[in-house]
C-alpha cells in the first residue's frame, strides 16, 4: 500500500502518494498551478520558478519539490500570484515575442499565460536583446522566442544518450546549442517531438506552420489550466 | 598537439573533461574546433555538450587568444585602487582593446571577477601567473617584457612572505596577516588532531564537533556535525569529503592564505571528516585563479603521505584515505556546494535542485560532505584542543574564530582571525579605519551597513559573514559600488533561472534609471518590489541574496536615495527622449535643441 500523505493548499485538504512533487500532488487534487518548463515525463528543472508557491512562508518550486506530509501550500494568493506574473513578464521582455506573427500564437504556453495572468503591458522594460534564428534540416531555431526551458534538452537525445541540444554560455547570453552533426540526423518523429514539447515558438519544424485554424487552436477557447482545474 | 596520444590517459572519465579541457588550451592556447570534436568522441559526448562546458567558465576559450592573456580584476577594491588608469595604460601600451586580442597576437586583455587579491589591488592574472599592485609604470614595464618574449614567470622579481617565496609558488603578493587568533593560525602539530580522532569511534568524532557547536565558515553557517552525521548515515558505496576552496565572493582571500600557511590544517580536516563520514577519498576543489598554488598543495599532500598522514593506513590505524585536487575554471556560482559538485565532475557548474541534498547524492551521485577550507582547518583544531577550548570562544551561537579578509578604505587591510562577537566599530578601529562612510560585511551578497549599524557584531545571530569586509570612506561614491555589484552577479548568474537570469539585469536597469536622476518614488518602490521577486523566485543563494547591494543600501542609506529621485514627478518615462535625440544629433552632426514640452 502507498503512503498517503495529508497537506493542504490554500486551505483546501489534499492528499499525495509518497514520491510526488508539489505540482503533480496539485494537479491529481485538481489544483492549477501553472508551470512552463515543466512538462509531463520530463525530469523536472526548475528553470522558469512560475511554479513556486510559498511552504510555511518559504518559496519553493513546486515542480522540483517533494510533498511531505503536513506542508501548507499557499498557490492561489495574491503575492504568489503577483510574483508568478512578474516572471512571465520577465520572460517577455527578455526575449523578443511578437506574437501576432508567431506560427505558435494560440498554442503557445507563454502567450496562453499572459493571457490567464492578464498582463496588458509588462511593469519591465523590453531588453530589446539582439537575437539570431538558425536553420537545421529539419527545422528552424527561433531564438528570439526560446525562453530556455530546456525541454528540448530533456525529450529530445540521441539513442546513446547524447545531447543534440545543450545549454551554451552563461548569465543573459546563456542559449539554446544544438548540435549540428546531430540534428542533422534527426528523424521527422524526432523533429516533431522536439517542435511539440517546445512551450513557445522557438523550434519549429520546416515546411509546416499555420497548421490549425483561429478557433481550433490549444488555448483559444479556454485559459490554460482549465483542464486541471475542470477536473475537481 | 596529438589528442590521439594525449586522450587515453584520461581513461574516457566524463569528469575529468575540464581537466582535459584545460591541458588541451594550456598546449594550444585555445580550444579548436577539432581538440571539441576530439574529446567529444573520446567521451561519447555530443559537440554541443563540450561548448557548454567550453562556454561556462571565464577562463576556458573556444578562440585563439594571444600569446599573454591579460584577465584584469574588476572588483570594487580595484577600482578604487586605480584599476581604471591601469586599465588604459594596458590598452595604450598594447594597442588592443579590452574583450579582443592585439592584431599582433602578442596580448588578449580580458576582465574578471574578484581574483582574492582585494588587499592588493588592482591585481591581475596573466598567464595565471597572479600580479599585484599594478600600477601604469609597472604594466608600462610589463609589456615591454612582453615584447621581448620574457616568460611570465621571470617577470616576478620580488616574492611574498610566508609560503608565497616556496620555490613552488613564487607569488609577489604578501599574505597580510595582521592578527593571529587561537583556531586557525594558533599553534598547531600535523597529526595530534588525526591521531586523536582516530582513537575515537567515528561518531565520537562527529559528537565532538557538534559539542563545539561548529557552523560553516563559507558564509552559510550550517552545523557541521550535523552535515557529517546526514553524510555518514547515507548509504552508499562510497563516501566523499570534498573541500570548498572556491572562494569567490568579492572580498574574500582568507582561504588563499590559508591554504598557503596552513594547508596541513586543512587536509587533516579533511581526513577526519573521511574518519567521520566513512569516505576514502578527500577533493580539494581548487579555484582556477589559485592554480599557482596547486604544485606547492601536491608537494605537501605528498609530504604528509610520506609522514603517514594520508594514504592507505593513518597513522598505523588502518585508516585509508587520500586526498585529489580537482581545479575550477572560472565561475562565482561553483563555490555553491552543488554547483561545485557538477563542476568537479567536469560539467557546466549548474546548482542542483534540493531535495537531494550532497549528504544525500553528491558527487556522483554519492553521499558527499562539502565543507570550507576554514571550516575544516577549525575541525582539526577542535579535534585536537577538544570542544570545550573551543566553546570557551566566540559567543553562545557563535562559537570560536573567525578569518575576516579586510580591504578597501583602511590602513592595515589583510587577514584577522577574531572571536566572533567583535562589533564593526571594534574591527573599524583594529585595521585602521577613518572617515567610514559604510562597511560591506558577507562580499556583495551580504549587507552593506551604515554608521548606525557600527555597534552590529560579526556573528552568526546578527552579521554573519564568510569573511569578506570591505570599507568605504566618506569619499567614495556608493552608486558605484552598487553598480560594481550588481554588474558582478549579471555576469557570475548562471543563467539557469529566469529571475536571476533576467532579474538582475532589469534590477540595474531599474537602478540607473534612479542614478541617473531620472527617478520617481515610485521607482524605488519598484526596484524594491522586484529585488524581493528575485530573492524570492531565484532557485539557489546566487539569486536569493543579489539583490542585496540594493535592498541593503536602499535601507541603510535611504537619504541618498531620496536625494536622487524627482519629488515633483510621478512618472518619468524609462525612454529619454532629449538623451536619444542629442545622441542622433551627434553622430549625424546636427545642432541638438532640447525639446521640454511632452507632457
Amino acid at each position: 500500500m502507498p503512503e498517503v500523505i495529508k497537506f493542504t493548499i490554500d486551505g483546501k485538504e489534499c492528499q499525495a502518494e509518497a514520491g510526488q512533487t508539489i505540482y503533480e500532488a496539485a494537479v491529481a487534487n485538481g489544483v492549477y498551478i501553472p508551470v512552463l518548463c515543466h512538462f509531463e515525463g520530463l525530469k523536472p528543472v526548475g528553470s522558469c520558478r512560475i511554479c513556486s508557491v510559498r511552504v510555511n512562508g518559504r518559496w519553493m518550486a513546486s515542480c522540483t519539490q517533494p510533498v511531505t506530509p503536513g506542508l501548507v501550500i499557499e498557490n492561489d494568493v495574491p503575492e504568489v500570484e503577483e510574483y508568478r506574473k512578474a516572471i512571465i513578464e520577465m520572460l517577455f521582455v527578455e526575449g523578443n515575442h511578437f506574437c501576432p506573427a508567431c506560427e505558435k500564437s494560440g498554442n503557445c504556453e507563454l502567450q496562453a499565460l499572459a493571457y490567464r495572468y492578464q498582463i496588458m503591458v509588462p511593469q519591465f522594460p523590453y531588453l530589446f536583446p539582439k537575437k539570431e534564428i538558425e536553420a537545421f534540416p529539419k527545422f528552424l531555431l527561433e531564438h528570439n522566442r526560446c525562453v530556455q526551458c530546456q525541454r528540448c534538452l530533456r525529450a529530445v537525445q540521441t539513442k546513446d544518450g547524447k545531447k543534440i541540444f545543450a545549454l551554451k554560455n552563461r548569465s543573459g547570453r546563456v542559449r539554446i546549442n544544438v548540435d549540428k552533426k546531430l540534428a542533422a540526423r534527426l528523424t521527422e518523429e524526432e523533429a516533431q517531438k522536439a517542435m511539440e514539447v517546445c512551450p513557445v515558438g522557438a523550434i519549429l519544424k520546416k515546411e509546416v506552420g499555420f497548421r490549425l485554424p483561429i478557433g481550433k487552436r490549444k488555448f483559444d477557447h479556454r485559459p490554460i489550466g482549465s483542464e486541471i482545474e475542470e477536473k475537481k | 598537439m596529438d589528442y590521439k596520444k594525449v586522450l587515453p590517459k584520461y581513461r574516457k572519465d566524463r569528469t575529468r573533461l575540464i581537466e582535459i579541457l584545460k591541458e588541451i588550451q594550456s598546449a594550444e592556447g585555445f580550444i579548436s574546433d577539432k581538440a571539441v570534436q576530439a574529446v567529444a568522441d573520446n567521451l561519447g559526448l555530443s559537440r554541443a555538450e563540450v561548448e557548454g562546458v567550453i562556454s561556462f567558465y571565464h577562463f576556458l576559450s573556444d578562440r585563439p587568444l594571444g600569446k599573454y592573456v591579460v584577465h584584469l580584476n574588476n572588483s570594487i577594491t580595484a577600482e578604487m585602487a586605480g584599476r581604471e588608469r591601469v586599465a588604459r595604460t594596458l590598452e595604450q601600451e598594447t594597442d588592443c582593446r579590452f574583450g579582443q586580442t592585439s592584431a599582433d597576437g602578442l596580448v588578449t586583455l580580458l576582465e574578471t571577477s574578484c581574483i582574492g587579491m582585494n588587499d592588493q589591488e588592482p591585481a591581475a592574472l596573466i598567464n595565471g601567473v597572479v600580479f599585484t599592485g599594478l600600477t601604469p609604470e609597472k604594466v608600462k614595464k610589463i609589456v615591454a617584457w612582453m615584447r621581448q618574449g620574457k616568460l611570465v614567470q621571470d617577470m616576478v622579481e620580488e616574492t611574498g612572505d610566508g609560503a608565497n617565496s616556496h620555490e613552488l609558488v613564487r607569488a609577489m603578493f604578501r599574505n597580510n596577516i595582521r592578527k593571529t587568533g587561537p583556531v586557525v593560525f594558533g599553534d598547531y602539530s600535523t597529526g595530534q588532531a588525526l591521531t586523536r580522532a582516530l582513537s575515537l569511534t567515528p561518531e565520537a568524532v562527529i559528537d565532538e564537533v557538534k559539542k563545539a557547536n561548529l557552523l560553516g565558515r563559507g558564509g552559510a553557517g550550517f552545523p557541521t556535525g550535523l552535515k557529517w552525521e546526514f553524510c555518514r548515515k547515507e548509504k552508499g558505496e562510497q563516501h566523499f569529503v570534498i573541500c570548498n576552496a572556491d572562494e569567490g565572493e568579492p572580498g574574500t582571500f582568507k582561504d588563499r592564505v590559508i591554504l598557503t600557511e596552513r594547508p596541513q590544517m586543512v587536509f587533516e580536516g579533511m581526513a577526519i571528516a573521511g574518519y567521520a563520514v566513512g569516505a576514502r577519498l578527500g577533493l580539494l576543489y581548487l579555484r582556477h585563479e589559485y592554480t599557482y598554488l596547486r604544485r606547492y598543495l601536491e608537494h605537501v599532500l605528498q609530504k604528509m603521505r610520506e609522514q603517514g598522514w594520508l594514504g592507505q593506513n593513518i597513522a598505523g590505524r588502518g585508516f585509508a584515505f587520500d586526498i585529489e585536487i580537482k581545479m575550477g575554471a572560472g565561475a562565482y556560482i561553483c563555490g555553491e556546494e552543488s554547483a561545485l559538485i557538477e563542476s568537479a565532475e567536469g560539467k557546466r557548474g549548474e546548482p542542483r535542485d534540493r531535495p537531494p541534498f550532497p549528504v544525500q547524492k553528491g558527487y556522483l551521485n554519492l553521499p558527499s560532505t562539502v565543507n570550507n577550507v576554514e571550516t575544516l582547518a577549525t575541525a582539526t583544531q577542535i579535534l585536537a584542543r577538544g570542544a570545550g577550548w573551543f566553546r570557551s570562544m566566540g559567543t553562545q551561537v557563535s562559537a570560536g574564530t573567525k578569518v575576516l579578509s579586510v580591504s578597501g578604505d583602511c590602513d592595515r587591510p589583510g587577514i584577522y582571525e577574531v572571536e566572533y562577537g567583535l562589533a564593526v566599530r571594534e574591527l573599524l578601529d583594529m585595521v585602521g579605519a577613518k572617515d567610514t562612510l559604510a562597511v560591506q560585511v558577507g562580499g556583495p551578497s551580504g549587507n552593506c551597513i551604515s554608521e548606525a549599524g557600527f555597534g552590529r557584531k560579526i556573528c552568526f545571530s546578527d552579521l554573519a559573514t564568510g569573511g569578506s569586509i570591505i570599507i568605504f570612506n566618506k569619499s567614495r561614491d556608493l552608486l558605484a559600488v552598487v553598480r560594481n555589484f550588481l554588474e558582478f552577479f549579471i555576469e557570475e548568474s548562471c543563467g539557469w533561472c529566469v529571475p536571476c537570469r533576467a532579474g538582475n539585469v532589469l534590477l540595474k536597469k531599474k537602478f540607473e534609471k534612479i542614478a541617473s536622476g531620472r527617478g520617481t518614488a515610485q521607482d524605488l518602490k519598484e526596484i524594491e518590489a522586484w529585488g524581493k521577486i528575485i530573492k524570492s523566485m531565484s532557485r539557489c543563494g546566487l539569486g536569493q541574496t543579489s539583490p542585496n547591494p540594493v535592498l541593503t543600501t536602499l535601507a541603510n542609506f535611504n537619504d541618498l536615495y531620496q536625494s536622487l529621485i524627482n519629488k515633483e514627478a510621478d512618472f518619468i518615462p524609462e525612454f529619454d527622449l532629449n538623451r536619444a535625440v542629442a545622441e542622433a544629433c551627434a553622430l549625424t552632426g546636427r545642432k541638438f535643441q532640447e525639446e521640454h514640452d511632452h507632457a
